[in-house]
């Protein structure tokens, strides 16, 4: 694949130490919870919030004799995320048991994929910033069991296991070292995301775990060879991860600088404090033994299978930013903000069939995302359908309403809904274009300040006065363009 | 009329279509025979009011003609199957008190089609042991007292630490010696690396290990995956073809059991060997066996080419490698398959300091020596350094060991004849103190079928100069087992049913 | 290749095995027998052999993504040596 590019050293990317700059080499291992009905390896169900130990089949348990069967939609899934992330599909792949002991480990070992992985190679196009696109390649997919969960709160010398999670299926996406820096991370684990809500095969919900990265840091004089990496476990949302990222570099930069060395390590990254602290107090020298899965085949399927899942897959962010700025005119920093999730785009299009596209566009992002944001309300739920804010346009398009009224009007079905065409008849919102009635007002407003039209004929920017005048006297819903012929006719500018 | 315990499955299933005996008569008998035989050990669970209750119901099912074709037989389970509500420990203390809330399939199998369970039955510990001495249950004798024994002796030693008795075999040691001790009709059975074949040969007892994937593995505790394969001991060829049929079948929950129709297995049986090609590996000829198992193969092949069949010295070069590649493969996924015992879930806990302290204190108690060493063993060779040396290389030595059979089958061999053990039945205590690797031997015949995922069965040949069981080995294709029982009946019928002894120990 | 005590010791470890100082020196004495055992395996020319993962070779049967088997949280402690309501119960995991 095309990795090189983005191996490179990226010179805006390097920090200032103290002796001199610094590269930042990222690599991530996403964990992605799979969208399913039921479990990797079991009919149990993947809901969450159920009471413990509530969906567990008796193979999640672990009990004497039970073996694993897999679930079809996972691999589908699987191979869907390889496709959307441009990776190569293994048509042969091999589940391997990774063997160690944890509680909430029934097995005793965690059903994984190690050397023979479903998706391989692979890349993702990564905006960081609005005139900035890098690549980061991918290394592999892998599918693999979660574990459950272990609750240490409840007992001061004892723990709870619930496994409601254990057998979960899971998709850890590893990336080729090609991160530079926070930003990259953030932008490229947001990247991802995004695909994988676009494919539908995980629903990205960090607050849940069910996104959350591994992320591998290390820095190095530009030019030389990898560093030590550390590894910050479990780092659940983007912010964090990007908070991860600085952190830890300017801690490994510091030791380096101080003249010491880095541990290879797993460390955990604390937000309260914005740094990572080591895990070494429970780590063991790791052997976990992996060998295939004596109760499982190797997993195989046709190119056929593949090419239906090809045939299935949604249009992903990238092809429609290329075609919401050809199709669309939109400029890239605003095809990104739409795209940025399936609905929004979809909600985008719906308001900018047959309208203008570029005004849809400004009303979307600045009025609509905007109000969003600021009441925490998802897309889905919008107060204001697709077909309201496309009605909305199509009143100031016709010059029924002025802009500003739009903002009103919009305020209105944001509150109160109803059909906007309606609202601006029953609550006399339309502009006023009659020439005739605009006249009489701006006569009265001319008669009664003599001394006004005197200083905007020697200053003709004090027309403004005279346009706000009467704009305010007629309820703002004077068309200000025919105010503003009128005026100038009026007063001989 | 012979007693109800000494008959065929065969016979008593046709005395009960027949409506000559009924299935709760046929029960009680057996129960009654499980009772005064305890000083076997052969039970580690009795199940008489289940028992009686199925008959009952079978009894019903006789009656109004919608009888399965078990309907009302007695059996014995190994303990490796989980048997719903009823102990399930797969004779180990770490599974102490374990009742499952789930039925295997091929139990469960047996039972749709009209079985009584009499109990469940002693084994080697996870099925590691070809002696049943491993049980955490203790040692099962075997109903076959040692050459020159009088009864009284063997009784006085059952009495005590049955040190001097001769062992069943193993690990389906309790089957066999059920079976053979006609404390059931047939039993289940497990074979991993001869685990039923060699059991079946050490008491005449006749017994099949099928085809890999032909009996689901689902409710069957593992020992290791790739290897392990249900199967009957039954005391006829076609007591073993009966059970087949009922215990065989895919099962959408076992992933590697196979979508392959069962037969009707006793049909084969009386079918003409005439024209069959049966392989005479010379590998198996190994240094230092005894004259009388020599003797044994010279006439199972004598026997085989009088009825027809044709004779043809074969090769397969990788058999010598079997048996140490099949104590890497084996104990490496035993030791993976055993992590589940760790006190958490069910079965034994063993407190300790912390999480670490109380898995180590637990599995230390709850599993024997045996097991012990094996999840050891299984675990160096998967560690950091060595999974290359011994694992992978096991494996890669297992396919070229598949290789030799696939070649002579290519070549048109049918089936393969060879003794089923270099011996016949040791004494219990004879082998234990030893050198673990000399308890190894026993499965060096059996253990490359189980390598290669073969059929495979066990069917006396005759006894020893002694006085002992003797059996032979027939290997067959893949899904092939009517070949074997075709011919298993052949050496049944040249060698003449063995005399099971007479219950001196009840 | 020969088995130290260190590497017995290690062994139980990652097996999570129990062993007492005098149990040492017999599992080495046995491991290394075993080891002994196995390396005849060392003379196969093994070159360019696949390792055996399925000995019967077939397709793998997937199931269908549907919610068929909860035990249900009663059955799955019902055999836990200690629980608390239907959590399974062990001591403190630090983590």
């Amino acid at each position: 694949m095309n990795a090189p590019a983005a191996a490179q050293t990226r010179q805006s990317k390097l920090i200032k130490g103290a002796t001199g700059d610094w590269e930042i080499v990222v690599g991530m291992e996403i964990h992605a919870q799979v969208n399913s009905e039921a479990k990797l390896f079991s009919g149990a169900s993947t809901q969450f919030g159920a009471s413990e130990n509530e969906h567990v089949s008796l193979v999640d348990a672990a009990m004497p004799g039970m073996l694993p069967v897999i679930n079809e939609e996972c691999v589908k899934q699987a191979v869907r995320s390889g496709l959307g992330l441009k990776a190569r599909i293994n048509r042969r792949s091999v589940f391997d048991r990774k063997n160690y002991f944890y509680p909430d480990l029934p097995q005793g070992y965690q059903i994984s994929q190690y050397k023979s992985p479903i998706v391989g190679e692979g890349e993702v196009l990564v905006d960081v910033s609005p005139t900035e696109q890098v690549r980061i390649g991918i290394e592999r997919l892998h599918l693999e069991q979660d574990a459950g969960k272990s609750v240490h709160d409840q007992s001061p010398n004892m723990s709870l296991v619930d496994l409601n999670r254990a057998g979960v299926a899971l998709m850890e996406i590893v990336s080729k070292p090609d991160i530079r820096s926070a930003d990259e991370a953030r932008a490229y684990v947001s990247k991802v995301r995004t695909i994988l809500r676009y494919l539908g095969t995980c629903d990205g919900d960090m607050e849940k775990g069910n996104l959350r990265a591994d992320v591998n840091v290390s820095v190095r004089r530009p030019g030389e060879p990898l560093g030590t990496r550390c590894e910050i476990k479990n780092v659940n949302s983007i912010r964090f991860i990007g908070q991860a990222v600085d952190a830890e570099a300017r801690r490994q930069i510091a030791i380096i600088e101080d003249g010491g060395k880095i541990d290879q390590e797993t460390r955990l990254f604390d937000p309260a404090r914005g740094e990572t602290r080591s895990m070494r107090s429970k780590e063991e020298a790791h052997d976990y033994r992996y060998f295939p899965d004596p109760d499982l085949l190797p997993l195989e399927f046709d190119q056929a299978f593949v090419d239906a899942l090809a045939a299935g897959l949604p249009e992903l962010p990238d092809a429609k930013v290329a075609r919401f700025m050809s199709a669309y005119g939109l400029q890239a920093y605003d095809a990104n903000v739409l795209a940025s999730e399936r609905e929004s785009a979809d909600y985008f299009e719906a308001v900018a069939r047959g309208r203008d596209a570029k005004a849809a566009a400004n009303w979307v992002i600045n009025e609509l995302f905007g109000r969003l944001n600021k009441e925490g309300i998802d897309i889905t739920a919008s107060p204001v359908s697709a077909e309201q804010l496309g009605a909305i346009l199509d009143l100031i398009d016709a010059s029924t309403i002025s802009g500003k009224i739009a903002k009103d009007l919009f305020e209105i079905v944001w509150k109160d809904g109803g059909d906007p065409h309606a609202i601006v008849e029953a609550r006399g919102m339309k502009q006023v274009t009659d020439t005739g009635a605009i006249e009489a007002v701006i006569d009265a407003i001319v008669a009664a300040n003599p001394d006004k039209v005197a200083q905007a004929q020697a200053k003709p920017t004090m027309l403004g006065w005279f346009v706000g005048q009467a704009m305010k006297q007629s309820g703002g819903k004077a068309n200000p363009q025919t105010v503003n012929e009128i005026l100038k006719r009026k007063l001989g500018l | 009329m012979t007693s109800l315990t000494d008959l065929t499955l065969a016979h008593a299933r046709d005395l009960l279509l027949a409506k000559d005996i009924s299935a709760t008569e046929l029960t009680e008998a057996h129960v009654e025979a499980v009772e005064k035989a305890r000083a076997l050990n052969a039970f580690v669970a009795e199940t008489p009011d289940k028992a009686l209750a199925m008959a009952k119901a079978a009894d019903g099912r006789l009656a109004n003609g919608t009888a399965g074709p078990l309907e009302g037989i007695p059996l014995g389970i190994k303990d490796l199957y989980a048997t719903e509500g009823v102990h399930t420990q797969a004779a180990s203390h770490i599974l102490d008190g374990f009742k499952p809330r789930y039925e295997s399939t091929v139990t469960s199998q047996l039972w749709r089609d009209g079985a009584v369970m009499l109990g469940k039955l002693n084994m080697d510990e996870f099925a590691m042991g070809s002696s049943n001495e491993t049980s955490f249950y203790g040692p099962v004798a075997s109903p076959w007292l040692p050459p020159e024994w009088t009864r009284e002796k063997g009784r006085s030693a059952l009495a005590g630490d049955k040190q001097g008795l001769l062992v069943p075999g193993g690990s389906s040691g309790g089957s066999a010696s059920a079976v053979a001790a006609r404390l059931c009709l047939g039993a289940t059975a497990s074979d991993t690396g001869g685990s039923i074949r060699q059991p079946a040969a050490f008491t005449g007892t006749v017994g099949i290990k099928p085809t890999y994937g032909r009996c689901s593995r689902w409710g069957m505790v593992a020992f290791a995956s790739s290897l392990d394969q249900a199967g009957p001991i039954a005391r006829s060829v076609r007591d073993c073809a009966i059970l087949m049929r009922s215990m065989a079948g895919y099962d959408p929950k076992d992933t590697t059991s196979v979508d392959v129709a069962v037969p009707d297995y006793e049909a084969a049986i009386g079918a003409s060997v005439r024209g069959k090609r049966i392989g005479i590996p010379k590998e198996y000829r190994i240094d230092g066996m005894p004259a009388e198992i020599e003797e044994l193969w010279t006439k199972g092949i004598a026997w085989l080419r009088d009825a027809g069949a044709e004779i043809v010295e074969i090769s397969l070069p990788h058999t010598r490698y079997a048996l140490p590649a099949y104590y890497i493969v084996a104990p490496a996924e035993a030791s993976s398959n055993l992590a589940r015992y760790d006190g958490v879930r069910y079965g034994l806990r063993v407190p300790g300091k912390d999480i670490a302290s109380m898995y180590e204190n637990t599995r230390a108690a709850g599993f024997g020596k045996e097991v012990r060493r094996r999840v050891m063993i299984g675990t160096y060779v998967l560690s950091a350094g060595y999974y290359d040396a011994y694992y992978v290389r096991a494996q890669q030595i297992r396919t070229l060991i598949k290789r030799d059979f696939e070649t002579v089958f290519a070549d048109g061999i049918d089936a393969i004849l060879t003794p089923a053990t270099p011996s016949a039945a040791f004494g219990i205590g004879e082998k234990t103190s030893a050198d673990p690797i000399e308890m190894y031997l026993n499965d060096v015949f059996t253990v490359t079928v189980n390598m290669a995922g073969l059929p495979g069965i066990a069917v006396p040949g005759g006894l020893s100069p002694k006085g002992l069981p003797l059996a032979l080995q027939l290997i067959g294709k893949p899904f092939e087992e009517e070949t074997l029982f075709s011919l298993g009946e052949v050496i049944e019928q040249a060698a003449g049913r063995i005399k099971l002894p007479e219950p001196w120990w009840a | 290749m020969s088995v130290d005590h260190a590497t017995v010791r290690r062994i139980a470890h990652l097996a999570r095995i129990a062993v007492t100082d005098d149990e040492v020196p017999h599992l080495a004495g046995e491991l290394n027998a075993l080891l002994s055992f196995v390396a005849e395996l060392d003379q196969v020319d093994v070159a360019g052999i696949e390792p055996m993962t399925s000995v019967i070779p077939m397709k793998m049967h997937m199931r269908a993504d549907v919610v068929t088997d909860q035990a249900g949280a009663d059955a799955i402690v019902a055999n836990a040596p200690v629980r608390e309501e239907h959590f399974f119960v062990v001591p403190k995991v630090v983590e």
